[in-house]
């Protein structure tokens, strides 16, 4: 096995409300590899999101990242914990757009209207040039611009001389996406965070935003973390899965294994409770009794105890599951496999 | 099919915005949101209505409940009194007395219920507008709808903000449902929710349908869902009705190319389905300047030079099975759940799935 890129150790973020402690994230923990594109699926409220912001250091206060590490390999050095380096300073802002690029959820809101979409890439490049290419003569304005229009073409912008200088709002939906697409891309980085990339997005588009994306991972060998709450994106996608609940990793393993051996009773009834395009219409479809609960109503114990058809009585609702091996290349957090090992409070 | 009388039949519906430019908002174009749109619903059945962000679907639907008036076209209404009413041109005075056989229930249970309303008064509401019900006997009704849709009658009480999205989509299900309405309207109701909440309360949905015998016109984007709950289903594309059949043919058997690439665009819930690399180029034509002839000649793998210059109309090639396609009949188009394409030129290629699911 290759060195990770990424590793998330027991990660901890948590949010100091007025109203009480919301612990988004609660002892998250998975790996990286080069060339891996690791699915984080779950449902709102599961700190998937949080998990993305806690790697990137932009966690907003109230929250904060309480415990755990986030260790990331740069180069051949030792890798550095990302925990340890605070939000705003040189050594993070040289990591963050650079060696780890983001792909928000809503690109309207990530690009400046003010600004031309290719001035904020140029911006970008000029900016993190010493990371992306460490030697040689200061990138010209008009090289970056270039640069820029090679960019857009590579990830399918048709007239990318023209569309270098439109502002975000002419553009349409997916072309926009596709424009962040070239911005994280810009500076070659060395993971790549999608977050939730095409959840704004109209399904033929979405369509065409995956395949770049995939056909991008597979030129480059980027390693990707692809945030998201739909399952046929996470299978389309995802070499390796990790399903969250209330903060927590209830399961993870290779794609194959979650979708077709998944062992946490949660995946396996989050799997049981989509309609496919396959299933025998007007049927009614296997559900997951109850909601998710409020961030500040979370059950004790496994956080999946009181919806879980599974759940042992007197074990499930006690002590909280740890993260165990349960094949090879899979591991679930569930007493039913593993009913002596707990985290320690 | 069968000799069930239809409830609504909307025929050559139109519904255009004057685009306004300038300091005076000169008219300078108009955007057809519908272009001539016209189908049935029969009593009792359930109507999916799919299409991407701007095809018209809920411009449709709010031209159905009046909710905005349309540019021309007829929707016809049978009234529960068995007169056809024509809901089009009549005015808010007319439309009163129909409101309470027409309800809507709406895409976010967040916005949709008044934060300052018990969640009791919210579902109560219709009946007390409309004078339906009034002190204990509401009370009674509204009761009894919280226990039809899965809540407890303690939590009438309780204000919106304590409940989850999926009881407050409940709620504005048990909303819709308190005038005993003929025909319910849902626009994308599931889709603010999570998958493990969709589920219930798409089986809330069904239930109540066979139950109540509702007739549905069920609005979104999520060809699953529709596929799932649907008889019937319509596709829209750029204003226009571009297909109309009964799910199971459509979803086998899709006629329209647009139909079978949005359908192969949907990623399927399993790592070995093929995943849609044969993924529609293009973007979704601008309504304020569609391209000549079929709307969807730019973005069709299938186009000749007709498709470029002559529109094609809305026609009928097997019984109920309506499409706007000048090559319906030549092109062999596979869906999802369907055998593997019989070749011919052209063909699209399947997803390839043997129904098998996780």
């Amino acid at each position: 096995m290759t060195t990770p890129v990424l590793q998330v150790k027991d990660l901890r973020v948590h949010f100091f409300l007025d109203e009480g402690l919301v612990r988004a994230v609660d002892g998250v923990s998975f790996d990286v590899h080069p060339g891996q594109v690791v699915g984080i699926v779950g449902e709102s409220g599961c700190g998937k999101s949080v998990t993305m912001k806690a790697i990137l250091q932009i966690v907003e206060p109230p929250g904060r990242i309480v415990g755990g590490q986030i260790l990331f390999q740069k180069d051949s050095a030792p890798a550095v914990d990302l925990t340890r380096l605070s939000p705003k300073c040189a050594e993070l802002r040289a990591i963050r757009g650079a060696e780890i690029a983001l792909i928000p959820q809503e690109p309207m809101a990530a690009f400046s209207p003010v600004h031309s979409v290719g001035a904020q890439i140029i911006e970008a490049l000029r900016l993190h040039e010493r990371q992306w290419r460490p030697t040689g003569p200061r990138l010209t304005r008009s090289e970056a611009r270039s640069m820029t229009v090679d960019l857009f073409r590579s990830v399918g912008i048709s007239m990318p001389d023209e569309r270098v200088d439109a502002y975000s709002w002419q553009l349409s939906g997916g072309l926009r996406q596709r424009a962040m697409i070239a911005m994280a891309l810009s500076c070659r980085p060395r993971l790549l965070i999608a977050d939730e990339p095409t959840t704004a997005i109209d399904v033929t588009t979405q369509a065409q935003i995956l395949n770049l994306l995939r056909e991008l991972q597979r030129r480059h060998g980027t390693a990707i973390v692809f945030i998201t709450h739909d399952l046929g994106v996470i299978a389309q996608m995802a070499h390796y899965v990790v399903v969250m609940y209330l903060g927590r990793v209830m399961e993870q393993g290779s794609v194959e294994q979650i979708f077709h051996a998944p062992k946490h009773p949660y995946t396996q009834a989050l799997l049981k409770s989509i309609p496919s395009v396959n299933v025998a219409p007007r049927t009614l479809l296997p559900t997951i009794a109850g909601s998710i609960p409020h961030p500040l109503g979370r059950p004790g114990g496994c956080p999946f105890h009181p919806r879980c058809p599974d759940a042992i009585p007197g074990v499930c609702a006690e002590r909280v599951p740890a993260l165990r091996p349960v094949g090879p290349t899979q591991l679930a957090s569930c007493f039913l496999y593993h009913r002596d090992e707990a985290v320690e409070p | 099919m069968s000799a069930t009388p239809w409830l609504l039949d909307v025929r050559h519906l139109r519904k255009s915005f004057p685009i306004r430019r300038g300091w005076n908002r000169k008219v300078v174009g108009a955007v057809a949101a519908v272009d001539d749109v016209s189908f049935t619903i029969r009593e009792g059945e359930t109507l999916g209505l799919v299409g991407e962000s701007g095809c018209g679907k809920t411009t449709t639907a709010r031209c159905i409940l009046r909710a905005m008036t349309p540019t021309s076209g007829e929707i016809l209404f049978r009234a529960a009194d068995g007169r056809v009413v024509d809901l089009a041109p009549l005015s808010r005075a007319a439309l009163r007395p129909l409101r309470p056989q027409i309800q809507m229930i709406f895409q976010d249970p967040f916005s949709s219920l008044d934060p300052r309303m018990s969640v009791g008064d919210i579902v109560g509401e219709p009946l007390r507008v409309h004078g339906i019900a009034r002190g204990k006997d509401r009370t009674a009704r509204v009761a009894a709808l919280f226990e039809r849709v899965g809540l407890r009658k303690a939590q009438m009480a309780n204000y919106p903000h304590q409940f989850s999205g999926g009881q407050r989509q409940r709620i504005g299900i048990a909303r819709a449902l308190a005038t005993e309405p003929r025909l319910v309207v849902a626009d994308e109701p599931v889709s603010a929710l999570d998958v493990s909440v969709q589920a219930q309360v798409l089986n809330l949905l069904l239930e109540l349908r066979t139950r109540l015998h509702l007739t549905l016109l069920f609005v979104a984007h999520d060809l699953a869902v529709v596929k799932h709950i649907s008889d019937r289903v319509a596709v829209m594309y750029v204003g226009q009705l571009v297909e109309l059949a009964t799910a199971e043919a459509i979803f086998r058997h899709p006629r329209h190319p647009y139909t079978a690439a949005l359908m192969r665009a949907v990623p399927v819930p399993d790592p070995q389905a093929p995943s849609g690399d044969v993924a529609l180029a293009g973007e979704v034509a601008n309504p304020a300047n569609p391209p000549a002839g079929c709307y969807f000649h730019p973005r069709c793998p299938f186009v000749t030079e007709v498709c470029r210059i002559e529109p094609p109309a809305l026609r009928e090639i097997a019984t109920g099975h309506l499409v706007r396609c000048h090559r319906a009949e030549e092109l062999i188009l596979s869906g999802v759940g369907a055998e593997p394409a019989r070749g011919t030129h052209g063909v699209v290629d399947s997803l390839g799935h043997d129904g098998r699911t996780v």
